[in-house]
């Protein structure tokens, strides 16, 4: 029995976290943030570079092969840098796909494709929106899609949860809180989707699952910023990390995040070596990562005093990052539902 | 990261369980009350010499003398959790004062100790905290002076779990009241029937009295009871405190309850309804499941750290304060769920589960506070574990 990162997996993540520190500085994400189109372009190409596009594409199908576990340690990387990247839908879409048709997850992978996700149908149906699918032709709206400007293809997740690529869509933007992710609504209007597919409730499951990663690594960027802050930050004539009221923050900040991040690995695993709970632990760790992710948001920017509140220091990214991702997908409160309906807790 | 076991261990389960399922006649039950019941005094041996307690303490000393393999002990304690079967004793005794007499005890006093400490033969109490001297253990005065080859003890303990059933006290005494307060500390052993020793009850909020008071005046006890070196006292109860945090907090315990909690959601109803069907009710159970997943990996973390022999760092540093806080919640939403009758306590017709989740989200909360607060234990995860300042000491005036 082991449960701890392999030499292989600690490597990918030093080799992505070291990648990222440069190329999604603060200072690049801000541009990107701002619109710049050649600063995300550049991130992007690096990160493609880097051959993690396919990192969860099947060896066969000409990607690395790697699990869910690899591709929460990447997005985990991704979330501490607040960084704009197709990689969450790159996933999902490896994910699902190869069961189906080849040539996408071959196209993922080497780079010819580059996906966007519009899967709020399976989680938050909305009047006056919604996707409808009819003999493989969609119509509708869906909501809070995140499509890279570069995107080849969209998975698109319609009311009756069936999946559809589709290769043509009209986006209008969607302003979140959120400005280092965008958002946008598509629409459909009798478009023929390339590829159908039956329900698949592990599309969901992933998605929820990247997204827990996501507020891992944005919850310990801030958790690191707070300890680095308050060893350093001078008050009453010694640094306010030496008082117990701050410490016992940050303390508190820590208890709640190393076991959160322990689940993220758990329910990857389980996922990866399809044992039955897997599911319920990517719901869960949805659900939990918000609540630890919200809580280390908000005490992360009060260990950080007042300048925790301004764009200088530019703490805000990933204290919206992590509001965003704690609704993305479903509520925590919609997530925990998932989880009851999956071991039989709702009547039915 | 392989969460299934090998052939070899996997065999090994199954050995665990068919020794304690041919054999469960042997175990004692509810009814066979006191510490030292022969029924349950035969059950320790027997679990000793099949080698699922005491597993590798040394055969000469009363163990059963196999090399260190903490999957094996995990794997024992699985099975006991899964069969339900009695588990072997516990008690400061074995769990606290048996490693460190392993570590640091004269020859004689392993030979004299050890081996009646495992079966069960003699009981142990502590004698650490003191009414001054709690979160701040090394401020302890009780005072042991020097008399020939004895010493004489006057002070007073308090928290002492099992001090009415102990044999023998392993205690924190004040030896060089000049010296800096923890370089005055020894740690001596002696007989809980020496004269001068008064054990009063403390009865807590439970109604219970699972701790006391002792009160030392005039004892005399043998300087030969000393573990270690005279005025080393405070590296011994060091030694022997990180044996007590291993147990507080323990993953596999929290979801045992964790399930006790579904299966009472699932079976009580109210106004007609099952209690999971409610869907607060459901999303609170929900909200603590995902921190019980979330504990139990945690667990997984440290106990691989443990088999590599490395530090579990912030993983293991977090597991007193978060599981106890874990338990303490699961008996909350427990009361809540079952609303008015949640109140009842001690007897009666519409009593659930014996009162035990009232008694659980009380004495839970002693164990929030024991064996270090929660402050405590923010302080250590600070400083450890992130390597934030010390509270600067205040300057002497």
């Amino acid at each position: 029995m082991e449960f701890a990162l392999s030499e292989e997996q600690r490597m990918l993540q030093d080799t992505v976290s070291g990648y990222l520190a440069d190329a999604a500085s603060l200072d690049v994400m801000r541009k990107i943030a701002d619109g710049d189109a050649e600063a995300e372009a550049s991130l992007n190409e690096g990160i493609a570079e880097m051959g993690l596009m396919g990192l969860h594409v099947p060896e066969s199908m000409g990607g690395s092969g790697l699990g869910l576990l690899e591709a929460c340690l990447v997005q985990e990387a991704l979330g501490y840098r607040v960084a704009r990247s197709g990689f969450m839908a790159a996933t999902v879409a490896a994910h699902v796909l190869p069961n189906f048709q080849e040539d996408y997850p071959r196209g993922i992978a080497d780079g010819d494709m580059v996906f966007g996700l519009a899967l709020t149908e399976l989680s938050s149906r909305r009047d006056g929106a919604g996707v409808t699918s009819d003999g493989g032709r969609l119509t509708g709206k869906s909501l809070l899609a995140e499509v890279p400007g570069t995107a080849s293809h969209v998975l698109v997740a319609d009311a009756a949860g069936s999946l559809h690529v589709v290769d043509s869509w009209s986006a209008v933007p969607m302003r979140t809180i959120d400005r280092t992710r965008a958002f946008g609504e598509l629409s459909f209007d009798g478009t023929m989707a390339e590829l159908s597919t039956r329900p698949d409730p592990s599309a969901l499951a992933v998605a929820r699952l990247l997204v827990a990663a996501d507020t891992l690594g944005a919850a310990q960027a801030m958790l690191d910023k707070a300890v680095e802050y308050a060893k350093e930050r001078k008050q009453f004539g010694r640094v306010i990390g030496s008082f117990q009221a701050v410490k016992h923050l940050c303390a508190e900040m820590a208890a709640k995040l190393e076991p959160a991040r322990a689940l993220v690995w758990h329910a990857a695993y389980a996922m990866d070596t399809h044992d039955p709970e897997g599911l319920v632990m990517a719901h869960l760790a949805k659900s939990h990562l918000a609540e630890v992710g919200t809580f280390v948001a908000k005490t992360a920017t009060e260990v950080h005093g007042g300048m925790g509140f301004t764009d200088l220091l530019g703490l805000h990214y990933w204290y919206k990052r992590i509001g965003v991702n704690r609704q993305l997908f479903g509520s925590p409160e919609q997530a925990r539902q998932s989880a009851a309906e999956l071991q039989g807790f709702v009547a039915a | 990261m392989e969460l299934n076991l090998s052939p070899e261990y996997e065999a090994f389960r199954q050995d665990v369980n068919r020794i304690l399922t041919e054999n469960s006649h042997l175990a004692p039950g509810p009814e066979d009350r006191g510490m030292k019941h022969p029924k349950r005094l035969a059950w320790q041996k027997f679990l000793i010499e099949n080698g699922l307690t005491a597993r590798t303490i040394p055969k000469e000393y009363g163990g059963y003398g196999a090399e260190p393999d903490l999957l094996k002990s995990r794997i024992i304690a699985e099975e006991f959790a899964r069969t339900g079967i009695a588990r072997p004793m516990g008690g400061q005794g074995i769990s606290m004062l048996v490693p460190t007499l392993l570590e640091l005890g004269t020859p004689e006093q392993k030979e004299a100790y050890i081996r009646p400490t495992l079966h069960g033969e003699m009981i142990w109490c502590q004698g650490y905290s003191e009414p001054g001297a709690g979160s701040d253990l090394a401020a302890l005065r009780t005072a042991a002076v020097e008399d020939g080859d004895d010493f004489i003890i006057n002070g007073q303990k308090i928290w002492t779990s099992t001090a009415k059933q102990a044999d023998m006290i392993f205690c924190l005494v004040r030896t060089d009241p000049d010296a800096k307060k923890h370089e005055g500390i020894s740690y001596v052993l002696f007989s809980m029937e020496t004269p001068g020793i008064e054990v009063r009850p403390l009865v807590d909020m439970t109604e219970n009295a699972n701790f006391n008071e002792v009160f030392f005046t005039d004892v005399r006890v043998p300087q030969s009871g000393i573990v270690f070196e005279k005025n080393k006292g405070w590296q011994v109860a060091n030694a022997t405190l990180t044996h007590e945090r291993g147990m507080l907090g323990d993953p596999n315990a929290t979801k045992a309850r964790f399930l006790e909690l579904v299966e009472l959601m699932k079976t009580e109803t109210l106004n007609g309804e099952r209690l999971i069907d409610n869907p607060l009710l459901r999303d609170r159970l929900l909200k603590l499941q995902g921190e019980v997943y979330a504990m139990q990996a945690n667990g997984l973390r440290v106990t691989t750290a443990s088999l590599k022999r490395e530090s579990a760092g912030l993983a293991g540093l977090i597991v007193k304060l978060q599981g106890c806080e874990l338990n303490h919640q699961i008996a909350g939403l427990a009361i809540d769920a079952l609303g008015e009758l949640g109140i009842l306590y001690g007897e009666g017709d519409h009593l659930k589960a014996d009162g035990s989740w009232q008694w659980r989200y009380m004495y839970d909360l002693g164990l929030i506070i024991g064996g270090g607060t929660a402050q405590i234990q923010k302080n250590i995860i600070s400083e450890r574990g992130l390597g934030m300042p010390r509270e600067p000491k205040p300057a002497k005036v």
